[in-house]
């Protein structure tokens, strides 16, 4: 997983809450055995005007003029601004895959739906939540400025408005330490292997039954 | 000190370590496995020279892509066929027990788990699937995690977690006639939102959930992850000790009755303390129709389209002109004039036989209507089918113009051929009204089996009660 350190990037505004990950990414790009290459089909629906299917060359589909990240000020964006209940629905980990594959390192919203929240720090994108105050703001400024960018610091814990504006956002003390510096938490995990150990030789003495051998 | 909550006990007796910052190691009893969200998960383990840590917890079956029909032809699209054969070499590779897609037994993961017993009380639950909800209506703590999660539970048998809050919801009262745990369970997301349950694990409680079957308890814990809920759960009862008992993979013998005396604790103490508490009445609950592209924008069958201009918040107001506009809906539309094109009854919240046998009750003698263009039905798995089969409901399906298909996924979200083409209106009793879901373009109402089967006959919307006077 690459490390989080800062990112100073364009903001491209997302206006519509409950974006769901059937959204991001529809179902039909889920049958890549890869982890990598959904970019192009990142909010697939919204953003052409055709039916995207696997395997289709996307640099020769018509764009939709009207969907947000279409437009030329929003090109090069690495900072999604979204609405409340961002990622919910299923599971897949593809959503994020295609937010990073396309661009974005940065998540900024009131709420985030809880495994979406989850799987973006697993591929090292930073879920920012924020007051909706706050991001009505920032959703403001960003249709008044051209080029509009944000400064986040996951180190500071901060985002900074081109005005100076300091906005704080909480994150898991854990969480921020595997993202700070790119840690592959199953490798943590192991670490504990012989606590795990211990818990099983203790469960399958008090409960057996939930060992059962399905083998 | 207070009591716990059934949440907090399978919590605390799965926790394997816990950090200064609560992040804690939760040990997974059972893991399920399809082939969409697992294939990254296994190269990442075979990139890292890993196993699995316990191969003998896992059961896999491919259920997302697989042909409802003509499956003695294989799987037609090269795509989705590489995709289940990576999972038959994944199964085969590291020793782990696979349903594969012509076995009797393969079918929707959340429906053959707890058919097979491999679903207990007490258990942790999980897989690449948010709607591994679903096993909690056992008294098990289950959710949905992501592909990275489902390789640290395959190389660890561990999940890194943070304990979520506690919410009760309480079904007060005894549901009328005709309202199924699936219109309890939009009713309640209807009341809560998509996102009243994030961050909280939900149990749901009362005299309405208390008399719902284990199937029915399913279907309303399966949604759960629709109301934001990672986890939802009921407590333990004898129905679920019934339900259980004699399955494949269930404790027999001396096993049985320790297994059932410590299954008797999973149950929130009298005293025990919920960060939120939500009370329902079930004796206002009306049979549900969504109308718009999220599950909380539901009203019942004798209600109408609702107006945005009613709508004071701004951002909600947009959403709900945007899905009106998506749906082609009219505000103030009563929901019984909008007539389906499709009709879908399965998925992993309504696939199971009383679902089917609900169904098939509303179908009885009845014929599918000029207007529908399609009505499925797609057993949740190779068992249930059977067992319909058995009962004849199939008969009822097929003589009123209905398609009978071979278990898995399928329209619920249209992976597989199975699928809305633009413009088509669905009554369906899947678990997602989002744009797109289930085919681009395709417009989704839920509904209950019975409602959905009503619809099916009758050619629109239609409150099953009344059914018969019409």
């Amino acid at each position: 997983m690459e490390k989080f350190s800062i990112i100073d990037g364009i903001v491209a505004p997302l206006d519509r809450a409950n974006v769901d990950t059937d959204a991001i990414i529809p179902k039909q790009f889920l049958k890549s055995i890869q982890r990598t290459g959904f970019g192009p089909n990142l909010f697939d629906e919204w953003r052409y005007l055709d039916s995207g299917e696997p395997g289709m060359d996307n640099s020769n589909r018509p764009l939709n003029p009207d969907f947000v990240l279409n437009q030329p000020r929003y090109q090069g964006a690495q900072i999604l601004l979204a609405r409340d209940n961002f990622g919910c629905g299923s599971s897949r980990e593809h959503a994020p895959w295609a937010l990073l594959d396309y661009g974005f390192r940065v998540i900024i919203a009131p709420g985030f739906a809880d495994i979406f929240y989850n799987n973006c720090f697993k591929n090292g994108i930073l879920p920012v939540v924020l007051d909706a105050e706050v991001v009505d703001q920032l959703f403001n400024e960003v249709a008044a400025q051209p080029g509009y960018r944000l400064k986040v610091d996951l180190q500071a814990q901060a985002v900074t408005t081109p005005d100076g504006t300091v906005h704080p956002f909480p994150v898991d003390a854990f969480r921020k330490h595997c993202l700070l510096n790119g840690l592959d938490d199953i490798g943590l995990t192991l670490q504990h292997a012989d606590e795990i150990r211990a818990y099983e030789a203790r469960r399958r003495e008090q409960a057996p039954w939930l060992f059962s051998d399905m083998t | 000190m207070t009591g716990k909550t059934l949440y907090d006990k399978l919590w605390d007796t799965h926790v394997v370590r816990s950090d200064a910052d609560g992040t804690a190691l939760i040990y997974i009893d059972r893991h399920l496995v399809h082939e969409v969200t697992s294939p990254q998960a296994f190269e990442g383990l075979r990139l890292a020279g890993r196993k699995p840590w316990r191969a003998d917890s896992i059961l896999a079956t491919p259920d997302h892509n697989v042909p409802t029909t003509g499956r003695e032809q294989g799987i037609t699209d090269p795509v989705a066929r590489l995709q289940v054969e990576t999972l038959d070499q994944n199964c085969a590779k590291f020793g782990i027990t696979e349903f594969k897609m012509n076995d009797l037994r393969q079918g929707i993961v959340h429906v053959i788990s707890p058919e097979e017993g491999a679903t207990l009380p007490g258990m942790t639950v999980v897989c690449g699937d948010s709607h591994t909800s679903t096993h909690g209506a056992f008294g098990a703590l289950a959710h949905g995690i992501g592909t990275s999660e489902v390789e640290h539970v395959l190389a660890t048998q561990c999940l890194l977690q943070k304990k979520s809050k506690n919410m009760r919801v309480n079904v007060d009262g005894k549901t009328g006639a005709g309202v199924t745990a699936k219109d309890i369970v939009l009713a309640i997301i209807g009341e809560i939102g998509t996102a009243g349950g994030t961050g909280y694990a939900i149990e749901f409680a009362g005299e309405a959930i208390r008399n719902l079957s284990m199937e029915g308890r399913m279907t309303v814990c399966n949604m759960a992850i629709e109301a934001g809920a990672r986890a939802g759960m009921v407590a333990v009862d004898d129905k679920t000790i019934d339900y259980v008992r004699g399955r494949p993979y269930a404790p027999a013998g001396a096993m049985w009755e320790r297994a059932v005396a410590a299954w008797r604790e999973l149950h929130s103490d009298a005293d025990a303390l919920f960060d939120q508490e939500v009370h329902i009445d079930a004796t206002t609950i009306r049979p549900q129709v969504t109308w718009g592209t999220s599950p909380e924008m539901v009203v019942p069958v004798d209600g109408r389209v609702p107006d945005p201009q009613q709508e004071p918040d701004p951002v909600r107001r947009e959403g709900m002109e945007r899905a009106l506009a998506y749906m082609g809906l009219e505000p103030g539309m009563p929901i019984t004039a909008i007539r389906p094109d499709k009709v879908f009854i399965g998925s992993c919240t309504n696939g199971r036989i009383e679902d089917l046998r609900a169904a098939a009750e509303a179908v009885r003698g009845r014929k599918v209507a000029a207007g529908i263009k399609q009505a499925l039905v797609v057993p949740g798995s190779g068992l249930v089918k059977r067992q319909a089969e058995q009962e004849g409901l199939d008969r009822i399906f097929i003589e009123a113009g209905f398609e009978w298909r071979d278990p898995g996924c399928s329209m619920c979200l249209a992976m597989n051929a199975d699928r809305l083409e633009p413009g088509e209106r669905c009554a369906s009793t899947s678990n997602r009204n989002f744009e797109g879901r289930q085919g681009q373009g395709g417009r989704t109402h839920l509904v209950s089996p019975a409602m959905a089967a009503a619809a099916a006959v009758t050619g629109h919307f239609v409150d099953v009660r009344q059914m018969n006077q019409e």
